[in-house]
């Protein structure tokens, strides 16, 4: 069981204040991600939750239970970190017991635990290096056996992949998926990156400045952003938004519209312009088009090959139904 | 690019380096041979004294016939261990709580702690002497082991301060998330990642009490004294006897000096740990 509530928790370092009171949650067996820019109190929340640091006021409710003034090692929750924090002078083997060995497990069960989290994670071969011997992926599937082994009621990530090259993250991202669906234990996962939050999450969490901007599952974000920011921050590029004569005609005073919904044209449509980047991928085209009357240029992400140049005339046609329209106050006009 | 040096200079800088490093070693080197002669021709003029061929170990023997010098020596052992004992027991916690959970006065505390040792120690003799006497702790091995203590511990918390701090605070986070209580930290995470500070903080703070004087001397007459007093019992009023003087100071200064030698490559680390990556 992992149900893990949040009643109005606030936090204050000193006089600032960092997350305003909040509600939030997470219900049992939910891959949550919180997601949002450098800041933004996404990593303070996960530390409140963890224990790490103490609630300025509100309630954490664990299984309903309530734990605000729990120790961190008595909330039944496992914490991987960005930088690993593996002990250095300990091997692999003893890294995963330590947990084991302060709740002082039988040595039989520790044994059978390790093997297992060692199996699970490919780390059998490296059990009795030490962490400096080990790569970052490695070093990374270490903290997350040190993780398993303690069977928490909700494991809780810490950017946990912005230390690893790029193409590691793909694979670390897929193992940590698996990872959830063969435990069905809940995760909560901060990470600033948009795509890790897509690919990853059940539902994610958008943070800016302690406030939650919004929260729904991958999808119910792209499609229906609440506001501007949701709008700018999840899709990859980001939503143009466009205000102006141009909103008006929408009867709004922001419109939005994701460069993947933009229909490009050698000859006619909605909007004329000059393509000024263009990057070619094969797999997909990025323009970054000049339109006459918009104050910023347009990213337009078409599939595949496109025959389209700097200082090229295009044209390009908004899909009318994916059009968001955004009021004076930021907030999403349905 | 490498800068370029050429050869000249080198030899040149390498003349002028070793000429330093033999004019500060010149003095150890003096007291060996003069602790190598007899007492007649260790007062002779100095070409003299190196050129005259009656090298003898009888300076020694006559040293250790006439003082115990096990006695001063197992003194300074357990002065120089015990202070920096005690110096830990109450530093590592101390130092702990600074840097890692700091308030916005501990900047201030460490530099008044520091401060400390720029206080001439002539200047506090008498009170120190005085809590001494009503507390029957004079020319006692407990006494002195005490005050060396004191007199080091800001050096001693300082050292270790510095080496906590450049331990990632993730690492003990995640020993709390494990469920180590702060004993467990400390013992399993924090101390053996700062071994190799400790060690150095160790080494140094025994050599400084070991050689340490001033204390050492106002303290102690005869039960306690360490090997300090064992040399100065050498200059006395009836005029200095040179080789006697001078192989007291070997037999005091030889059992740190070969320590040193073996622990240089840990002191050196230790005392730029931190300050090249």
């Amino acid at each position: 069981m992992g149900r893990i509530e949040l009643k109005q928790v606030q936090k204050k370092f000193s006089d600032i204040e960092v997350i305003p009171p909040l509600d939030l949650v997470v219900e049992d067996g939910e891959f949550v991600v919180f997601v949002g820019p450098s800041g933004c109190g996404k990593s303070t929340l996960l530390r409140l939750i963890a224990g790490l640091e103490d609630t300025t006021s509100g309630n954490i409710e664990i299984d309903g239970q309530d734990a605000t003034d729990t120790p961190p090692a008595k909330r039944g929750l496992a914490m991987v970190f960005q930088s690993y924090a593996l002990y250095p002078h300990m091997s692999v083997r003893k890294n995963i017991a330590f947990p084991m060995r302060m709740a002082k497990l039988s040595q039989d069960e520790q044994t059978k635990r390790i093997n297992a989290a060692a199996a699970a994670l490919n780390l059998t071969d490296y059990l009795d290096r030490k962490p400096g011997q080990l790569s970052g992926g490695q070093r990374q599937r270490v903290a997350i056996g040190r993780a398993i082994v303690r069977e928490p009621a909700a494991f809780l990530f810490d950017e946990p992949l912005s230390n690893l090259d790029a193409a590691l993250r793909v694979g670390m991202r897929m193992e940590i998926s698996e990872l959830h669906k063969k435990l069905d234990t809940t995760m909560i996962y901060v990470t600033h990156d948009q795509v890790e939050a897509m690919t990853m999450a059940d539902k994610i969490v958008v943070l800016q400045a302690g406030v939650i901007e919004q929260v729904g599952s991958p999808l119910e974000l792209y499609r229906t952003p609440r506001n501007k920011f949701v709008a700018g921050f999840i899709g990859s590029p980001k939503m143009n938004l466009i205000e102006g004569s141009e909103a008006q005609r929408f009867d709004a005073h922001t419109i939005g519209i994701r460069p993947e919904h933009l229909l490009v044209s050698k000859e006619s449509g909605e909007w004329k312009g000059t393509v000024g980047v263009s990057e070619h991928l094969g797999s997909d085209t990025f323009l970054h088009v000049t339109v006459d009357g918009f104050a910023e240029p347009i990213t337009v992400r078409a599939s595949g090959e496109v025959d389209a140049y700097f200082g090229d005339t295009i044209y390009l046609t908004p899909n009318p139904d994916l059009i968001h329209k955004f009021g004076a106050d930021g907030l999403r006009i349905s | 690019m490498a800068r370029a040096v050429s050869n000249k200079t080198k030899t040149i800088n390498t003349a002028i380096a070793g000429t330093i490093g033999f004019l500060m070693f010149f003095p150890i080197l003096w007291i060996v041979v003069l602790s190598l002669k007899t007492e007649e021709n260790a007062i002779r003029a100095p070409l003299e004294v190196l050129f005259s061929s009656d090298w003898t170990m009888e300076s020694f023997s006559t040293v250790q016939a006439r003082s115990d010098y096990f006695k001063h020596f197992s003194n300074s052992v357990i002065i120089s261990l015990g202070s920096t004992f005690l110096g830990l027991l109450i530093a590592i916690p101390a130092a702990w709580s600074m840097a890692f959970v700091p308030s916005k006065h501990t900047k201030n505390v460490l530099m008044w702690m520091l401060s400390t040792k720029m206080l001439p120690p002539v200047g506090v003799l008498v009170p120190i002497y005085l809590l001494f006497r009503d507390f029957n702790l004079l020319d006692t091995r407990v006494g002195l082991t005490i005050v060396l203590m004191l007199i080091n511990l800001p050096i001693i918390i300082w050292m270790l301060y510095t080496y906590f701090k450049e331990i990632p605070g993730e690492i003990l986070e995640a020993a709390r998330m494990d469920g180590a209580t702060l004993r467990e930290e400390v013992l399993y995470v924090l101390t053996p990642m700062a071994i190799p500070g400790m060690a150095s903080t160790i080494l140094l703070n025994i050599i400084l009490a070991w050689n340490e004087a001033f204390w050492t001397l106002n303290l102690t007459a005869a039960k306690a004294a360490p090997l300090t007093a064992f040399i100065t019992s050498y200059s006395s009023p009836e005029g200095l006897f040179y080789a006697k003087l001078s192989a007291a100071s070997v037999m005091a200064i030889a059992p740190i000096l070969i320590m040193g030698w073996f622990s240089q490559k840990q002191l050196v680390r230790g005392l730029t740990f931190g300050a090249v990556k």
